[in-house]
């Protein structure tokens, strides 16, 4: 670890790792965002990472399709293991669906200007993420055509959903995350999207970029109500950055399952999921700066702040592993006790070994200022972490559910070529939209990089 | 084109279509099957002769004929030949033609009209039920069979029946779905071609003519054991027509050892009866008398009423104290895990045994002093247990019981003969009578008479009755080639074969004619019981298809060709019963399933054995490896191969499905270095892999796939029959090993082979095992303890739970729910169960429940309501064992818990559906509502229990027709992606509310009985309303050692247990 340790926040350090490069304008901010949309011509690379990427998500339509046509039958999952791949992926999408909103909202209110360059692509990857876990637990029915009856809806036999099911909290607290996170980055677009039909030379860009834009002039009083509303908005999507993991967390700690039956659930889930949503973020951040070219824009303190995020919300995770591990041996709850000794000797041993080498060791790692500024090893400790948080839900789900209360029920789970053909199948989605996102969108706010600009001009002076 | 055009002309003469092109043209217009030939004869009948049904027509064997040829059986050849681009556009236009006629090609023309004037007693929608048994082997279930508008749906047992007494088994329960098997033969075939049973019985005809000549010199019969009494007379019948025509049995899963040991006690063949209520100490020498053999539904019964411990709570203690059971045996039965005291023994060292005990038990009680048996040495180590167990029937004599085992040979049988005289049980706890079999004779003796007779070229024609000797037949016999076609030779060695039987399997294949038989839910018949009840057959349904009963094939030989078998049993009761009012005592006989009173009358049989004169026992080398033969608990011999149920049933102790397994004791299994593997997938509820051995045997070899089994005796390895067969239908065939490919007549129960005739392989197989994990991993699931600890404290299966009390309740202002109707729930009496899964078949009978297939179930996806955990207890260190028994898997108690839904107050699965598709009832039941369900599977995550069942795929058979006849048609088919579980069988419930509410009165105790409580053999199920206090369940559940699966989890289930009670012996319980 470096001797020197610069305090947190100080012009000194503001100096030597700037939220944005040195000697921009505000013309060469728009013209180097813009220009990503507009006129840079589409890389090869773009296309050969977008044609893999689309391909993942055909073959997700095929498991898809398949598995409407046979069953859940395909999959791995059997009595007693009810939940398996579905289960799992669905709250990894979740948790890294929560880094988006957290740095948009959170961060805003907190008046962190860090957070401006990366805000608008971790929001669009929030949404991806949120779609892909919103196809998990539609899929996972046995039969999907019948799941609006977890909506509330009015039928004609009087027949409500049933309110003390985690899984009516979980419909409602995904679709109200998924929806406010939606609005929010729509409404954070606006501007952008006027500054593209501004700068649009073809007729049909202008066009539609134009409708997107719904009348932005960028008069005085459109920003001011602009700000108002995000403001608002920012409020908002707050409380539900930290609500969705824990109605998710629900699902587990209401169930009696050894291993579910958690009270330290919700604040470990929230954790976990902010640790994996940056673990993305930065995953995704480092290529896009490096094929763009936007070093300036992301620059080195965002990936340190980022890491700096990814530790401490590991260091919570670490709590919560501790706590759990020390809560079943302290209840002298025999099922949780086995469960411990389960999760340490059992026959998925291995899976909960490497959790703990993915979550909580590898991540000290990050107390070194150098590592931390080291892009490459940044890369795979991001990719190393969304492996960790894979494998928790895996632990949490599967192997708890592999061996509860009665010993003649216990089985075994494996996933079958349906259940990772869906799985990397969402990953391709979310590449899939990510590479759409990046190319016809702003990958970062114009607006507010301008807004930074200025701010950061007027330090200097 | 040309070509076409004239096929299509063809095809469409008179709007009929004929698939029958490869028969060539040639053939249809001269052959006597052309229509229009037909037709023309039609058409010259003058008069009032109309045609005005097909029924009609059909009476005319040759319009019959050429509605067979209609179906398409013949198409198939067309495609056996290279088909040539034209001849393929040919078929295809044909299909496309004829498509639109198929839907009204073949049907006859028949008019549906509903009953104008109802049958007596029959409301449409309910049910009704009929008497009638299953006749097998040495026995006859008394049934009552539930029928929905003339189709039987269920089976029941007939609480009027001595063996039944309203219990059934496995078999009987799953017999039904034998009846509408679609792999069934449908009709009467000559060398694989549709015939005619007219055509059948001229053939016969003249065969018999022609035998006549030489008064049958050349005619075989062979059958299983016959107990039907109308059958054997008709089998008579034809041995007086024919005089030297001979009638061989063959049984392979029925021991000879019961009969000739009567023999060589008694000097002729006797019936024993065992009274098993009546005796306090009762010694099994290998017997599974609980779970399989004649009487075994009845003798369960009777034992678990001694196992009733109800007399210490209601402070009876006039009431017959609690038996107790000693089993010897060389593998684990069902028997042999209820027992007090279990002692693994090889199967030769049991003869060795029983010699040592006459040696102690008849030198006390008959001859003081002098040694009958000379120095007869027990088998190592079982010393002081045999000391303790002669000690114990010696302070019970005449109250005790000694029972020897099926497969055990004759000297056992006739030392227990001995010992039961000496120790004065005879008339008490067992008695004679004089023999159930029509004719007994050993079987195998029989088989190999007509398989040496064949060889001698003595056997013209050979009538095969429901056996299937070609599959079953010890391998020397080899008797494939007594009835294949001699290549050599280029002849047949025998004639005329004829086989009756239900399916075409290994023998029909081989057999000129194949007869169709008919189910026995399908024709009229009568059949002995164990104790000689004569038992009526009484058809619920006309044949489904052109099916034939054996002594329809046997009277077809006879001089009364005609006769049907109503008539024949008719005729044969009035010949018996001279005297009655024949009308009313056919009714009552009817009524009651039974002919009143026809139980054979015990005999006296004096013992004329001397225990010296016991030829020596056959031993074996203990270092040898012996192997004994066992049917099946699931497929029996065979005959069960076909059957889903029974193939995906887990067998009692292994938890095996859809496969046998070569079963090894855990010791020799390591010597031998075999291992299981658990798989990923599924694991221990579901696959295991596991290890690959040949075995070479009497000059044969098998290859088979190795269990290690807990109990089992060392040194020995079981290999259960009726698996491996090669032509059994859709679901039995190439299913497991054929055990009869290395039997042989030498070795029909045991052989033994040093240990190398065991060769690893080193390939695995994947078997479908439901319940790997035999530990309770110390928690309170099954609750045992011993008759003295319960007596010190009743209540000790609840001390150790902790039970959460209601006051720590969040809702504690509340009042609880009162259940103020009635309030259903269910004890389960664990002293009681055998494990014998009878409960399992009927449960999946009368809700509709699917089968899976193997594969789904090594993914843990089987699907039935209710399943039997196994338990191994860890085993309290003994005196007397057998040398070496000292690791718990050598001989472990073993328990068996049956876990249907257990319909929890406070269920966890409600709480967290989110639909609402599991819900409360007012009466306490928790109900599915498969309409609601979306399949989230939540509810099955948060069930401690796992009774939950899902339907992961489609696992209903929607298209197969006959399986629609077969659903309970109250009980919900259900689609894929639904969720399912025991229903307490709420159909039962609301059929008993509806005639509880039509006489305005509560429904009674005993007015509601569940499919699996109906079935227990033992009453171990006990279902009624909590809220009557007089009520069984009430009153089951007031006793102390009634206890709740997880009580803790405060789930509040309805279904609780009552702890499991053993009995054993103070001198073998350690100090």
């Amino acid at each position: 670890m470096s001797d020197w340790n610069p305090p947190v926040d100080s012009p000194e350090i503001r100096r030597l790792t700037p939220v944005i490069g040195p000697g921009h304008t505000f013309g060469s901010v728009t013209d180097k965002i813009s220009s990503i949309v507009l006129t840079r011509p589409t890389s090869l690379g773009w296309y050969i990472g977008f044609l893999i990427a689309f391909s993942l998500m055909g073959m997700m339509t095929i498991a898809i399709g398949w598995l409407i046509i046979k069953g859940v039958g395909i999959w791995g999952i059997n009595i007693p293991i009810g939940w398996g791949f579905a289960i799992v992926n669905f709250v990894w999408w979740i948790g890294i669906g929560h880094a988006g909103t957290l740095i948009s909202a959170i961060l805003f209110l907190l008046n962190q200007k860090w957070r401006t360059s990366i805000n608008r692509f971790a929001e669009a990857m929030t949404l991806f993420a949120v779609a892909c876990a919103g196809i998990f637990p539609l899929i996972h029915t046995g039969r999907p055509w019948m799941a609006f009856y977890m909506f509330p809806y009015p039928s004609t036999m009087g027949l409500w959903p049933q309110f003390r099911s985690p899984l009516i909290w979980d419909v409602f607290a995904v679709s109200t995350y998924g929806t406010v996170s939606l609005v929010f980055w729509f409404v954070g677009l606006i501007p952008d999207l006027a500054t593209l039909r501004d700068r649009a030379v073809k007729k049909p860009l202008k066009i539609i970029y134009g409708m997107l834009s719904m009348g932005w002039r960028g008069s005085a009083r459109h920003w001011h109500r602009y700000q108002s509303a995000y403001l608002l908005l920012a409020g908002l999507a707050t409380p539900l950055v930290l609500s969705v993991h824990t109605v998710v967390s629900f699902d587990f700690a209401i169930a009696i399952v050894p291993g579910w039956h958690t009270t330290i659930f919700p604040p470990y889930f929230v954790a976990g999921a902010i640790y994996s949503g940056f673990a993305m973020v930065l995953t995704i951040a480092i290529p896009l700066r490096k094929a763009y070219g936007l070093e300036d824009f992301i620059t080195m303190r965002h990936l340190d702040n980022m890491a700096k995020v990814m530790l401490a919300t590991g260091l919570i995770v670490a709590y919560g592993y501790f706590f759990e591990f020390f809560l079943s041996l302290y209840s002298g709850n025999k099922f949780d006790v086995f469960l411990v000794q389960q999760r340490l000797h059992g026959p998925y041993a291995p899976f909960y070994y490497a959790l703990i080498l993915c979550n909580i060791l590898t991540p000290q790692l990050l107390w070194s200022y150098k590592l931390r500024h080291n892009v490459a090893v940044l890369f795979i400790m991001s990719i190393v972490v969304n492996v960790g948080m894979w494998l928790e839900r895996f632990v949490i789900v599967v192997i708890s559910l592999t061996r509860d209360f009665v010993p003649s029920a216990w089985g075994r789970y494996s996933p079958t070529v349906w259940d990772w053909a869906t799985f990397i199948g969402t990953i391709g989605m979310f590449v899939t939209l990510l590479f759409l996102f990046v190319r016809v969108l702003p990958a970062i706010s114009i607006a507010e990089m301008r807004e930074l600009v200025a701010d950061t001009s007027e330090e200097k002076k | 084109m040309d070509d076409m055009r004239e096929h299509e002309k063809h095809g469409h003469v008179g709007g009929e279509h004929v698939h029958d092109e490869a028969a060539g043209d040639t053939e249809l217009r001269e052959g006597p099957l052309d229509l229009a030939a037909v037709r023309a004869k039609l058409q010259s009948k003058t008069g009032k002769q109309y045609w005005r049904t097909l029924e009609e027509l059909v009476g005319d064997p040759q319009f019959e004929e050429l509605l067979h040829r209609e179906f398409p059986r013949q198409a198939p050849s067309e495609w056996d030949d290279a088909v040539d681009r034209r001849d393929f556009l040919k078929l295809m236009a044909a299909s496309l033609a004829f498509a639109g006629l198929s839907g009204c090609g073949r049907t006859p023309e028949q008019y549906v009209v509903p009953y104008v004037k109802q049958p007596d007693g029959m409301t449409l929608g309910k049910p009704q039920f009929y008497a009638t048994a299953m006749p097998f082997g040495a026995d006859a279930i008394g049934l009552l069979v539930e029928s929905h508008e003339g189709r039987p749906t269920k089976i029941e047992g007939n609480p009027d029946h001595p063996s039944s007494l309203g219990a059934t088994n496995v078999f009987a329960q799953a017999s039904i779905l034998n009846l509408y098997d679609p792999d069934r033969t449908q009709t009467v075939t000559k060398f694989g071609e549709i015939q005619t049973w007219s055509l059948f019985v001229e053939s016969a005809q003249a065969l018999a003519a022609e035998m006549k000549a030489d008064n049958g010199a050349g005619f075989r019969i062979l059958t299983g054991i016959v107990t039907s009494p109308t059958l054997a007379a008709q089998i008579q019948s034809l041995l007086t027509l024919f005089p030297k025509a001979k009638w061989h049995q063959w049984e392979p899963a029925v021991g000879d050892g019961a009969r000739d040991g009567a023999k060589l006690a008694f000097g002729s063949y006797v019936n024993t009866v065992y009274r098993v209520e009546k005796a306090e100490v009762i010694l099994s020498l290998d017997s599974d008398f609980l779970g399989s053999g004649p009487g075994h539904i009845r003798y369960a019964r009777e034992f678990s009423r001694r196992r009733n411990l109800d007399q210490f709570f209601e402070e009876d203690r006039s009431r017959p104290e609690m038996n107790r059971l000693y089993v010897v045996e060389p593998t684990p039965s069902v028997t042999g895990a209820t027992a007090d005291h279990r002692l693994p023994l090889r199967a030769s060292d049991v003869e060795l045994f029983a010699r040592a005990l006459a040696g102690k038990v008849i030198d006390v009680t008959v001859r003081p002093g002098q040694s009958a048996l000379a120095n007869p040495a027990p088998p190592a180590g079982s010393e002081k247990w045999l000391e303790a167990v002669a000690k114990d029937l010696l302070r019970h004599q005449g109250r005790c019981l000694v029972v020897a085992g099926e497969h055990q040979p004759a000297a056992v049988h006739a030392l227990a003969h001995a010992i039961n005289a000496a120790l004065g049980n005879v008339g008490k706890t067992l008695y004679y009578t004089e023999p159930v079999e029509a004719h007994p004779e050993n079987n195998l003796e029989s088989l190999r008479e007509l398989c040496s007779d064949i060889y001698d070229g003595k056997v013209e024609t050979l009538l095969i009755l429901g056996v299937n000797p070609v599959y079953t037949a010890p391998h020397d016999f080899d008797f494939a080639s007594k009835i294949k076609f001699d290549e050599k030779k280029n002849r047949k060695p025998v004639k005329n074969t004829i086989y009756v039987g239900s399916h075409f399997d290994e023998t029909a294949e081989l057999c000129d004619w194949h007869v169709a038989e008919s189910h026995y839910l399908e024709t009229w018949g009568d059949a002995r019981a164990f104790d000689g009840t004569l038992s009526v057959i009484q058809p619920l349904i006309a044949p489904l298809y052109h099916t034939h009963s054996a002594r329809e094939v046997l009277a077809a030989f006879s001089d009364k060709p005609g006769l049907s078998d109503y008539d024949a049993l008719r005729d044969r009761l009035k010949a018996v019963n001279p005297s009655v009012d024949f009308d009313k005592f056919w009714r009552k006989t009817l009524n009651d399933g039974l002919v009143a009173g026809s139980a054979f009358a015990p005999i006296s049989a004096t013992l004329k054995f001397s225990a010296a004169s016991l030829p020596a026992a056959k031993t074996t080398s203990p270092t040898d490896i012996e192997f004994i033969f066992r049917p099946d608990p699931c497929v029996y011999d065979g005959r069960f191969a076909n059957n889903g149920w029974l193939q995906e049933l887990p067998k009692p102790v292994t938890k095996l499905t859809w496969d046998n397994a070569a079963l090894i004791s855990p010791k020799t299994a390591e010597k031998l270095e075999l291992a299981h593997n658990i798989a990923w997938r599924g694991g221990e509820h579901g696959k295991v892999y596991s290890n690959v051995i040949d075995i070479a045997l009497s000059n044969s070899k098998v290859t088979a796939a190795a269990w290690s089994l807990p109990g089992q005796a060392d040194g020995v390895v079981v290999l259960p029959l009726g698996y491996g067969r090669k032509k059994a239908g859709y679901t039995g065939t190439n299913k497991g090993f054929n055990a009869y490919a290395v039997r042989t007549s030498g070795a029909l129960w045991m052989a033994s082979a040093p240990s190398s005739a065991i060769k690893k392989t080193g390939e695995d197989y994947p078997l479908a095992c439901t319940q790997y994990h035999f530990n309770m991993e110390g928690r309170q699931i099954l609750a045992t303890g011993t008759l003295a600890e319960y007596h010190k404290n009743p209540n000790f299966a609840n001390e150790l739970a902790q039970l959460p009390p209601k006051e720590l309740s969040l809702y504690k202002g509340e009042a609880e729910y009162p259940y103020d109707r009635d309030k259903w729930a269910m004890t389960i009496d664990l002293n009681k169960c055998n494990g014998c899964n009878a409960c399992v078949v009927a449960c999946q009978a009368e809700n509709n429940i699917p089968v899976v297939g193997k594969d789904q179930v090594m993914r843990g996806r089987e699907m039935h309501w209710i399943r039997i955990d196994r338990y191994y207890e860890k085993l309290k260190p003994t005196v007397g064992d057998a040398s070496g028994y000292d690791d718990s898997l050598d001989n472990p108690p073993t328990y068996f818990q049956p876990v249907p839904c257990q319909q929890c107050e406070n269920a966890p699965c409600e709480l967290v559906c989110p639909v609402g598709a599991t819900v409360h009832s007012a009466e306490g039941l928790n109900d599915m509502t498969y309409n609601r369900c979306i399949g989230t599977r939540y509810c099955s995550n948060n069930c401690p229990y796992k009774v939950r069942r899902f339907n992961f795929l489609r696992f209903q058979d929607w298209e197969t027709p006959q399986l629609k006849l077969l659903r309970n048609p109250e009980v919900t088919v259900r689609s894929r992606g639904v969720m399912e579980k025991c229903t307490y069988c709420v159909q039962r419930i609301n059929n008993a509310r509806i005639e509880s509410e039509k006489a305005n009165a509560p429904i009674p105790d005993g007015a509601i009985v569940t499919a699996c409580e109906q079935a227990c053999p033992t009453q171990a199920i006990v279902f009624g309303n909590a809220n009557d206090k007089n009520s069984r369940v009430a009153k089951l559940k007031a006793q102390q050692r009634n206890y709740s699966l997880l009580g803790e989890l405060n789930a509040r289930p309805r279904t609780t247990y009552l702890a499991a009670v053993r009995n054993p012996n103070p001198e073998l319980e350690s100090a």
